[in-house]
């Protein structure tokens, strides 16, 4: 169900007011929020195709890596994105170094999961696709091939995979709007 | 309703198993405590490595290069890091006495409020040691306020939550045992910030872990914690 952010529904409020925010899974009647803990559900209730490994180390790592995009990759794309000056500088720098720490955990596999995406190409295969669109509209190299050239590479594959082909906003779509947001954050760092 | 098996004492496992548990840790971490409430919990004997964080071993470095941080677990010689990670390792790889619910709704309940807690304890841990080092009565009273006001919005998400409603003190419970660390440093410092009044279900917990057998193991140490503020206060005042 798509929720229109500035005004969110009565249900949303009802199902996450913690955050009030999306993701929400319901599943027979009960809410879950956070996107991981979404994906860590998903996978215990509907068995096949497991998307963690079985083994709890490989577990481990998986979960290490997702929480480390989350918290070093994300806010620093996020800061290359809205940020001007020295401040677009240093983030887009932090940026690419931790994707070049991320880059470790591939391993030399084709993907996160090994043959098959998994747990973790699922949580950070999104930065690639979204970085890529707004390394142009922000006018900041966030992938640098020459630096990354593994995960460079996996991005690519990942995102052109039928099944995440499906899961994509229409790219169009997705720039206009980020076009459009980025004018906002401009217009707002130009206050400050 | 959570579901949790019966909390069965057994041995030490390790010793059977032939197996090598570190954990690297420091003493006034809470987040290497709680993974010491963990292993304990399961009786699984471990190693436990204080480090100095100033000088970081070498061993330390090896096994987080990533963050450079404890907590760090090396079971066999394997090393995981991040305490909730930690968690969910420790209970998957030792089965008996869960510390996570059976249920995959409960469970997934049980991860995303260790998460709340995780991130509004360190909004929580500065400003309370901002109200417990601060030489001057403002900065204390402004740290004092921005805790409470966080440890408000703790206060009021878990009241309704019903999870100290079990017996049981699982993944939830060992993740909130940061707040002890609060509750003992105000009480050190003589300074009231986490009061029964004003947070009746955060007060029900720590009392809970200070009766707890394994908990209580794991409590932070007074005179240690004393030494700790009182060489943090006056460092301050060094350097004004």
């Amino acid at each position: 169900m798509e929720e229109h952010l500035p005004d969110k529904s009565p249900m949303l409020l009802q199902y996450n007011p913690v955050h009030k925010k999306i993701p929400v899974l319901v599943h027979k009647g009960k809410p879950l929020a956070e996107s991981l803990v979404i994906i860590e559900y998903i996978d215990e209730v509907w068995k096949h195709n497991p998307l963690l490994p079985q083994d709890p180390y490989h577990r481990a790592k998986a979960r290490f890596w997702a929480k480390f995009a989350d918290e070093k990759c994300v806010p620093a794309m996020f800061r290359a994105f809205s940020k001007v000056g020295e401040e677009q500088v240093q983030a887009a720098k932090e940026l690419r170094e931790n994707l070049k720490t991320l880059e470790s955990a591939l391993e030399g596999k084709q993907y996160f999961g090994g043959e098959t995406i998994g747990f973790l190409d699922i949580a950070v295969g999104w930065i690639g696709c979204w970085a890529r669109m707004n390394e142009e509209v922000a006018g900041v190299n966030m992938i640098d091939a020459e630096m990354i050239p593994l995960l460079s590479l996996w991005f690519q594959k990942f995102l052109e995979l039928p099944i995440i082909q499906e899961c994509l906003p229409p790219q169009d779509k997705l720039l206009a709007h980020n076009k459009e947001f980025h004018k906002m954050l401009m217009m707002a760092a130009a206050l400050t | 309703m959570r579901e949790y098996s019966y909390f069965i004492p057994l041995p030490l496992q390790a010793a059977t198993m032939a197996e090598e548990v570190k954990l690297f840790g420091k003493w006034i971490s809470p987040f290497s405590r709680r993974i010491e409430v963990a292993l304990k919990l399961k009786g699984v004997e471990y190693e436990y490595i204080e480090e100095d964080l100033v000088n970081k071993s070498p061993a330390l470095l090896n096994y987080n290069p990533v963050h450079k941080k404890i907590p760090v677990l090396v079971h066999n010689g394997k090393p995981i890091a991040e305490s909730l990670v930690i968690m969910e390792y420790i209970d998957e790889t030792w089965k008996h006495n869960p510390i996570l619910p059976i249920d995959p709704f409960e469970k997934a309940m049980a991860r995303f409020w260790a998460k709340f807690i995780d991130d509004k304890f360190w909004a929580i841990w500065p400003a309370v040691k901002k109200a417990l080092t601060s030489g001057g009565e403002k900065e204390r009273e402004e740290g004092i306020e921005e805790a409470q006001l966080h440890l408000n919005t703790l206060e009021t998400q878990l009241k309704e939550k019903k999870f100290f409603g079990g017996e049981r003190l699982g993944f939830v419970e060992i993740s909130a045992s940061l707040i002890i660390w609060i509750v003992v440093s105000q009480e050190v410092m003589g300074v009231e910030i986490l009061t029964q009044e004003k947070f009746p279900a955060l007060h029900k917990l720590t009392q809970k872990f200070v009766e707890d057998d394994v908990f209580k193991q794991c409590v932070p140490p007074w005179e240690p914690l004393v030494a700790y503020f009182k060489a943090q206060l006056g460092a301050l005042a060094a350097s004004k």
